[in-house]
């Protein structure tokens, strides 16, 4: 089985898919001739042609327009926003167009596509390269959101993301593109959407996080192991929909709950995953439930070490919910 | 000092103003591309878009609807440029081209329970009144965010010339929405890759309040064109053969390869921007009145007459014939149930409903059971 990092694994995907299904089309910015900044669809032009693997002005809201056009005429376009933080100027196509077609014309049109951006700090890029803007679009009914956090995921993730029948935001973690590496078998992977993943077991404490921060609370938990703290840590994989039942099963098992993400704090995705956990594991909670997160303020360029939840912070709130 | 390079009416002798109906109805009909049968079919479309939007009005005024924005004035544009297509077309509206739904099939009852949001609405209630859709006709479904139906209307051009079919799309807009971000993009993204669409707009004069003037130095809308590298043409939008002229040339230039047309139409917002607006607040009588003589309808009419297929009495005949058709949609639209059954709220948010939402539906029955206030208004 071939050893891929993340960038490999996404260009695995979206080649197998476009092979599987000649509807399938890539537009955005520099991807095609230059295969993305990110070397995402490398190749992939050279393989499809020019129009299917489409280089468009640089236009955020060009680049979802027109692909809700295509949506609507029967393509399944993928199309890739450079950087998560250049997502704004498409906001309008995504929230009042993509995310509404099927409901505002009670179903007779659906606006199914892809929409893969980079996102994440931890690389040096201030707050226009390092944002992670996924809670603005978990609030927007209508969009999926998944956030792979190794290449297996990413792979598989990406796979699910094209077949599916309604529009999905697919938060790729830069930080993690090369750096995370493992074993993708060579043919079609599909891992469903809306399902989350014990990375490991433990009684203590549920650390729940996602992307990037996945390896953060990875690393945190082997470090809490040596304390004699039993994490386990769930890789939500999917933000919405949601892994209730994998959520709800854990915490009731260990009665403690630290979340763990890179967005600010305020109105983060951790505040509705800690709300859904005191509705529902109230009376098996032995300690408040912790956020690990990023700060209120933009991202940072310099202390972006200190801004990021990274495993010692992480150790830190698992040691106070223990304390408790 | 003056200008130089801004010469007034420079971009007027550039992209004048096309006319096919002359003062006294006539036409030059080599300039004509549209039959007999043809013209008087749509000055009867026109008859009806006037009559529905008069007692559409009527209706929001008797609080028998919430809202209503029609195109009293600008019908010769609506009806000029979808008949000026192909029935395979597609069109992206703006929102008020409903007479262009009306024309590819939409039954004029669906439309009327879509007024009224009951449960005979094909969008189940969704959506506030005038922002319909009809994929049968392929009219795409209405928003009310500027202009971000243009780039979507090129996405679909072009995903059909990918797929190797004779289709072109058309898009519909207001002169306001030349100033949105996705009048540009949309403009240029086109113009790049040659896409086949026509980008329509209804230049009527005002964007609610705010007058031509005030949206754009440009001295004409059609101009534009020529800074994405696209063709741009400036026609009389108040003379359907002109419209209909315009449309079908462009068309051809789409589909044969040539690329877009930007499609200025010069008409005139006649009544108030929606329901919700009183323009007497903001211009004058003088300047609506003016427009009035320019009535579309009576233009064509008065080409009718000159051909002699419109008897004296033939107007009011069609105006009452139309009246009796919008009669029976709304006795028709009213025998539905005032509001479509409550998981219709829940229906068409993803392909399948998630927990949150097959949850919040239990919770709201389990509310309404408990205390029947939850589903009554204020």
């Amino acid at each position: 089985m071939p050893t891929l990092n993340i960038i490999q694994a996404v260009n695995d995907a979206l080649r197998q898919e476009m092979r599987r299904d000649p509807t399938v089309v890539i537009l955005g910015e520099d991807v095609g001739k230059f295969g993305g900044v990110f070397r995402a669809s490398q190749g992939l032009q050279e393989e499809f042609g020019k129009d299917r693997v489409i280089d468009t002005p640089l236009a955020e809201s060009g680049v979802i327009g027109t692909a809700v056009g295509m949506a609507l005429y029967g393509l399944r376009p993928v199309p890739e926003i450079q950087f998560a933080d250049f997502i704004f100027p498409a906001m309008d196509q995504i929230v009042s167009e993509v995310a509404k077609f099927r409901y505002r014309s009670g179903g007779q049109y659906t606006c199914p596509m892809v929409i893969r951006t980079p996102y994440g700090g931890g690389i040096r890029g201030g707050h226009y390269h390092s944002q992670s803007p996924e809670a603005h679009f978990i609030h927007t009914a209508g969009l999926k959101v998944v956030v792979p956090s190794n290449p297996h995921d990413a792979k598989g993730l990406l796979t699910s993301a094209i077949r599916d029948p309604d529009p999905v935001l697919f938060f790729e973690p830069k930080r993690m593109y090369r750096a995370a590496r493992g074993e993708v078998p060579d043919g079609e992977v599909v891992v469903p959407i809306g399902k989350a993943r014990v990375t490991r077991e433990g009684r203590h404490v549920t650390l729940i996080a996602w992307g990037a921060m996945w390896h953060e609370a990875d690393q945190a938990a082997r470090e809490a192991a040596d304390l004699g703290i039993e994490c386990e840590v769930l890789d939500l994989r999917t933000l919405q929909p949601l892994d209730i039942d994998a959520i709800v099963e854990s915490v009731q098992k260990t009665g403690r709950a630290v979340v763990v993400h890179e967005a600010p704090r305020t109105c983060g995705f951790g505040a509705e995953i800690s709300a859904l956990i005191q509705e529902r594991c109230f009376l098996h909670l032995e300690a408040p439930v912790a956020r690990v997160t990023g700060f209120d303020t933009p991202f940072p360029y310099t202390l972006e070490s200190e801004y990021l939840p990274r495993a010692p912070r992480i150790l830190k709130a698992v040691r106070e919910v223990m304390a408790f | 000092m003056t200008d130089p390079v801004n010469v007034p009416g420079r971009w007027e002798r550039e992209f004048p103003l096309q006319t096919v109906i002359e003062e006294d109805g006539s036409a030059d009909p080599a300039r004509v591309t549209l039959t007999d049968a043809k013209a008087l079919d749509l000055f009867r479309w026109m008859i009806l878009s006037r009559e529905m939007d008069e007692r559409m009005v009527q209706l929001q005024r008797q609080g028998r609807i919430a809202f209503y924005i029609g195109a009293i004035g600008e019908e010769a544009t609506v009806l000029g440029t979808v008949a000026g297509m192909e029935e395979r077309d597609w069109l992206f509206p703006s929102y008020r081209e409903h007479a262009g739904a009306l024309y590819r099939g939409m039954p004029f009852v669906t439309f009327v329970c879509d007024l009224l949001g009951n449960a005979g609405d094909r969008m189940l209630g969704h959506q506030m009144p005038c922002h319909e859709a009809w994929a049968p006709g392929r009219f795409v479904s209405i928003s009310a965010p500027i202009a971000t139906q243009v780039p979507q209307a090129v996405g679909a051009a072009w995903a059909a010339r990918i797929r190797g079919d004779d289709m072109v799309s058309l898009t519909w807009f207001g002169e306001g929405a030349t100033s949105a971000n996705d009048f540009h993009t949309g403009a240029n993204f086109a113009g790049v890759h040659k896409v086949p669409v026509i980008m329509v707009c209804r230049n009527n004069g005002w964007a609610i309040s705010v007058p031509r003037e005030l949206q754009t130095a440009s001295e004409t809308i059609a101009q534009k064109a020529v800074a994405y590298g696209i063709h741009g043409e400036r026609v009389d939008g108040n003379d359907l053969l002109a419209v209909h002229a315009a449309t079908q040339r462009a068309r051809v230039r789409a589909a044969s390869g040539l690329g877009p047309t930007l499609l200025e139409c010069v008409t005139y917002r006649v009544e108030g921007h929606s329901t919700s607006d009183d323009p007497r607040a903001y211009r004058g009588a003088e300047e609506v009145d003016a427009w009035r003589d320019r009535d579309p309808i009576l233009r064509l009419g008065r080409y009718l007459t000159w051909r002699k297929l419109l008897p004296p009495d033939e107007v009011e005949a069609l105006r009452a014939e139309a009246r009796e058709r919008i009669r029976r949609a709304v006795e028709d639209a009213e025998t539905f149930a005032p509001k479509p059954s409550i998981q219709t709220l829940f229906q068409g948010v993803y392909a399948e409903p998630l927990w949150q939402q097959r949850e919040q539906l239990d919770e709201l029955r389990a509310a309404v059971a408990e205390d029947p206030r939850t589903s009554h208004p204020r």
